[in-house]
């Protein structure tokens, strides 16, 4: 009667305890390190209809950021240059690329080249280029170097604590403003002239918003 | 219990080693780890975001061309000198719009923007030898030197005209997409001085410290 379970079974309720405290231990880990976009997104680099190399055209060429996405410096959305920027320059340089093919169908018949969407924020997220790139606030911040960049890779987590951590301190990621496009400049913090960053975040009234009100709405 | 532990572990470094680890760069879209279906919230707002593709219209775009004979809120563009660089007549104006006045911070606007938008072709000092004449895009004689009698002789509207509608060879395409119309006037003021700078007589160095530096007696 006294032998149904051995007895090293009076131990097995506390053994159980804690191989449920480990697996717990593991899956807050693995949700710690998967479930964020610092897993999910950063180095997506997808395969777009045009090879196009920002390196090559910024490097090469010369061109400023706003030669194509115009828009950044004016409005709220930075937009994705249209067809006809393209051909500005290849009507005449490579007119007959089998590469820049959806280009020149773009612009012939005004359908949109499919570009695959890279740096995206959630709908209820609202996002606003001009206000951060007028006062101080590089592309390369969010962007990373795409001026080195033969295909865009995504390269910061753009959570919502990536934003929080720089709305809490703006005057570490000012630039003077001709550097803003510069993507291999220097913030002012790093060049050591802390005395201006304090300058300008007084001068251009930055008051980053930490409310939830500044980005959501 | 040992084997529990054991099996845990294997299962745990098998799915480490097929989600991989951070900043891997990859092409296939991200993954969603909060997939409205479990997570319905407000990520996916049935509304249309700028340049995004819709299934709705016809063209697939979200952006919509404005009805003809329309006229978008605050777009009405009524003065012809200003937004067309033309008088009542009709005939290009010779002169600057009255409501903008032409100073150092014009000047310095049209500089900026020619920088981005001009200096590609037209080159550092409007010769026309910009980085595109080394793609083979135009000569020297075509890629409007605006140190040319033809162009010197230009009003400042026909010079307005060519930013908002392309040259009349069509080899330069409009821009009136990326520069508005205060813009535009700027660069065209920047163009005048470049013109004028290219005039330049020693006469015309006024600054006892530059003509030092330059030799002049």
């Amino acid at each position: 009667m006294s032998n149904i379970f051995p007895k090293s079974a009076n131990k097995l309720p506390l053994q159980i305890i804690i191989y449920l405290g480990v697996l717990v231990g593991i899956a807050t880990a693995g949700v710690t390190y998967y479930m964020t976009p610092k897993y999910t997104r950063v180095g997506y680099a997808p395969i777009q209809p045009v090879p196009f190399s920002h390196a090559k055209h910024v490097q090469e060429v010369g061109l400023d950021c706003r030669y194509c996405h115009s828009n950044v410096d004016k409005s709220g959305h930075s937009n994705v240059p249209t067809a006809q920027t393209c051909m500005n320059c290849h009507s005449v340089v490579k007119s007959t690329s089998p590469l820049l093919a959806p280009v020149r169908e773009s612009y012939e018949k005004g359908t949109p080249v499919p570009w695959v969407w890279i740096h995206t924020t959630p709908d209820y997220a609202y996002f606003n280029h001009s206000i951060h790139v007028n006062r101080g606030i590089s592309c390369v911040e969010c962007h990373g170097k795409v001026n080195e960049m033969d295909t865009v890779r995504h390269v910061q987590p753009l959570s919502m604590a990536f934003c929080i951590e720089c709305h809490r301190n703006p005057e570490s990621r000012l630039r003077d403003p001709k550097d803003v496009f510069n993507l291999d400049s220097k913030t002012l913090a790093e060049q050591g002239r802390h005395q201006e960053a304090q300058e300008y975040l007084h001068n251009w009234k930055v008051k980053a918003p930490e409310s939830c009100s500044g980005c959501h709405r | 219990m040992r084997h529990v532990y054991l099996v845990t572990f294997f299962v745990a470094a098998l799915l480490v080693s097929i989600l991989g680890l951070r900043g891997v760069t990859f092409t296939r879209p991200p993954l969603d780890v909060f997939p409205e279906w479990a997570f319905p919230g407000m990520k996916y707002q049935p509304k249309f975001r700028p340049q995004a593709a819709s299934e709705f219209f016809a063209d697939g775009r979200s952006d919509r061309m404005p009805p003809e004979h329309t006229v978008m809120r605050g777009m009405l563009a009524e003065d012809d000198h200003f937004y067309r660089g033309k008088d009542n007549a009709g005939a290009f104006v010779r002169s600057f719009p009255s409501d903008l006045t032409v100073n150092l911070a014009l000047l310095e606007r049209g500089r900026d923007q020619y920088a981005i938008y001009c200096q590609v072709c037209h080159g550092v000092s409007g010769d026309g030898n910009g980085i595109t004449l080394r793609y083979g895009m135009g000569s020297l004689t075509t890629n409007g030197n605006y140190h040319t009698d033809r162009i010197r002789a230009m009003t400042d509207g026909e010079l307005y005209n060519v930013i908002v509608n392309g040259s009349a060879s069509k080899v330069m395409m409009p821009y009136a997409d990326k520069l508005v119309p205060a813009d535009r006037w700027a660069v065209v003021a920047y163009i005048r001085a470049l013109q004028r700078a290219q005039q330049g007589t020693a006469a015309d160095v006024t600054d006892a410290a530059a003509r030092q530096t330059l030799g002049i007696q």
